[in-house]
């Protein structure tokens, strides 16, 4: 058995043989390592001392995530969450306890862990993701989601895609994306601008169940079809533009009863509270085993990824749970016509002085892109849009405007046309 | 840490950075930008820096509903197209697949959407639902009980609602445009 020092890095929480079974792995290199890999001490000093990861989520991955990573040799760990601990989350995410309902999951997570795994610094940020900037996300060598939130996963993607910057080879950022439902679940690696990214696969989604609209309103069958009714029909019918809160108890409360009287009239059994806030905030019961599988399998990646000590996923896993264990690996391709990633980028050198109209006319001539009848915008503003009427009314006078009354020096243009099959964008560079 | 940099500098699409526009926003410039709008539809921007909240108003040259000017309101989230567009009528109307509250039932803006689907494909769903009133997906119960039993009676009642008129204790709204 090897009996190895402490690292030398004046941690006395390092004791001798703590990582015996990971340096196995990271001491020599194996037959499928990458030959960057730099086996003993360097690698192990670049887990240990150096690489800051971020896990955005601590829910029922996140709490998994979390664990595996200490547990594996990543020693500062930063974990956003915006949620608290509801009683609910107690079965399946283990870092909670009863005392600690209602307090931040991101707050308890991080020192349920340092607790736990000594020598491990995990910062914890009690909000939403898009509370931070580009310079908060650009600390870190790798980002892992553990998120239940469509939303907030393609914020975090155009995020990390966005912040690519050609002269900087550390703006690029491995995203490694956990998602369960049920007993199915993925993960996946994300190499901003190299690989697909998460819009890229935004059409292999699993749906949200939708119920016909008229099933709701005349013929409902199921509870389901009575709790929809409540929300999507009933509460604008009698608090009109009032917003649902599906976290306020008081509304949860009032849709029940009328899904259940609503039930009886049809006598269907099955409204519950629970089914109730379920159907409402279209929760899909979250299966422990699944966050487990998913979780590991991030959290392999995290780790080849941060030593090149195995060849990482390339690039998406899938899990199916349902009828047995089925589990498969494929390529994502990359999608041309991506709103994030895809489409294609070209710098246009122009003179002040031009007008917005001969911009136009430059790019329907430019042979390289063939384009018909663009529509122009700048994040900030519309600058001509060819369709509806409305809209090319009020833009058609920006026809006539010198660029540098509408576009900034280096500021971007997105492109759009009927012609293109995916979006255009063009960097303005003045001479 | 692998060295991912490597791999990019193959790529001939490299070197390129990207404006901070949501990937919603851009989906929205296109659809928008590449509307078919026929001369029986209209869309109205109360704040045209706002691309995300729309009326349109449908003016059906055929059919029963000849002769009205029937409002929708369109708002779009910044999940779009991963959520449909939300699509209410705004006023009043006799018709089978559209309720008291201007609730629509359309597949597509439910249980059928899909993000290939645009704004292009939910304009001609409502469209469609004034040429075929549909009596099998009923939000309006009594029209479409009218409309399967006694076709001529129910055309009969169209046009009463769409003077403005009062049926069974209903108060439509007027929508005839001349
Ligand atoms: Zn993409």
């Amino acid at each position: 058995m090897a009996t190895e020092e402490a690292l030398s890095n004046g941690n006395e929480t390092d004791w001798s043989d703590r990582y015996y079974h990971i340096d196995q792995i990271l001491d020599k290199p194996g037959p499928r390592t990458d030959p960057s890999f730099l086996a003993g001490e360097e690698v192990k000093r670049f887990l240990r001392e150096t690489c800051k990861i971020l896990v955005i989520g601590a829910g029922g991955l996140g709490c998994e995530i979390l664990a595996n990573l200490a547990l594996s040799g990543f020693k500062d760990i930063h974990v956003i969450d915006m949620d608290t601990i509801d009683i609910s989350n107690l079965n399946r995410q283990f870092l909670f306890r009863p005392k600690d309902v209602g307090k931040s999951k991101a707050i308890v997570a991080a020192e349920f862990i340092m607790n736990r795994v000594p020598g491990v610094k995990v910062t914890p940020y009690f909000g939403r993701i898009q509370d931070k900037d580009e310079e908060y996300y650009m600390q870190f060598n790798l980002v892992i989601c553990g998120l239940d939130s469509v939303e907030a996963r393609r914020w975090i993607n155009a995020t990390l895609v966005h912040m690519v910057d050609p002269d900087e080879p550390e703006s690029l950022k491995p995203l490694i994306d956990g998602g369960t439902e049920g007993f199915k679940g993925q993960a996946r690696v994300i190499l901003p601008t190299v690989t697909s990214c998460y819009e890229c696969s935004l059409d292999m989604l699993n749906k949200q169940t939708a119920f016909p609209i008229c099933t709701i309103a005349n013929t409902p069958r199921l509870p389901e079809h009575c709790i929809e009714w409540a929300s999507v029909l009933e509460w604008p019918r009698v608090f009109k533009d009032k917003k649902m809160d599906t976290d306020d108890p008081e509304h949860i409360g009032w849709l029940y009863k009328t899904a259940s009287s609503r039930a009886k009239e049809f006598k269907i059994e099955g409204v519950t509270w629970s089914l109730t806030q379920g159907v409402v905030k279209n929760i899909i019961p979250a299966i422990a085993s699944t966050n487990a599988i998913i979780a590991a399998s991030c959290c392999n990646e995290a780790f080849k990824i941060a030593t090149s000590s195995a060849a990482y996923l390339n690039n998406y896993f899938m899990l199916i749970g349902t009828d047995g264990v089925y589990s498969f690996t494929f390529e994502h391709q990359k999608r041309d016509d991506c709103p994030v990633c895809g489409g294609q980028a070209i710098t246009v050198n122009v003179s002040k002085e031009w007008t917005l109209e001969r911009l136009i006319e430059m790019l329907v001539e430019k042979q390289d892109v063939q384009i018909k009848k663009p529509s122009l915008a700048t994040p900030k503003r519309q600058l001509y849009f060819q369709a509806p009427p409305q809209l090319e009314e009020l833009t058609r006078p920006n026809l006539e405007k010198t660029l540098s009354e509408l576009v900034d020096d280096g500021e971007y243009i997105t492109v759009t046309a009927s012609s293109l099959p995916f979006d255009l964008t063009l960097q303005v560079k003045y001479d | 840490m692998i060295k991912i940099w490597s791999m990019k500098k193959n790529e001939d699409a490299a070197a390129k950075r990207r404006p901070k526009t949501s990937a919603a926003q851009i989906r929205v410039q296109k659809d928008l930008t590449e509307l078919e709008l026929s001369s029986t539809m209209k869309t109205h921007f109360p704040d045209p820096t706002d691309l995300l909240n729309f009326t349109l108003t449908i003016t059906p040259d055929e059919g029963m509903y000849k002769g009205g000017a029937f409002v929708f309101s369109v708002n779009i989230n910044t999940n779009y197209p991963h959520e449909p567009p939300k699509v209410k009528c705004t006023q009043t109307i006799y018709h089978p697949n559209v309720d008291l509250e201007g609730n629509v039932c359309l597949n597509i803006l439910r249980e059928d959407w899909k993000p290939v689907l645009n704004l292009n494909s939910v304009l001609v769903g409502l469209q469609y639902l004034f040429l075929e009133p549909n009596a099998d997906d009923p939000l309006n119960k009594d029209a479409a009980e009218e409309l399967r039993k006694n076709r001529e009676q129910f055309i009969q009642n169209v046009k009463t609602s769409m003077r403005g008129g009062n049926m069974r204790g209903v108060q439509y709204d007027k929508v005839i445009v001349q």
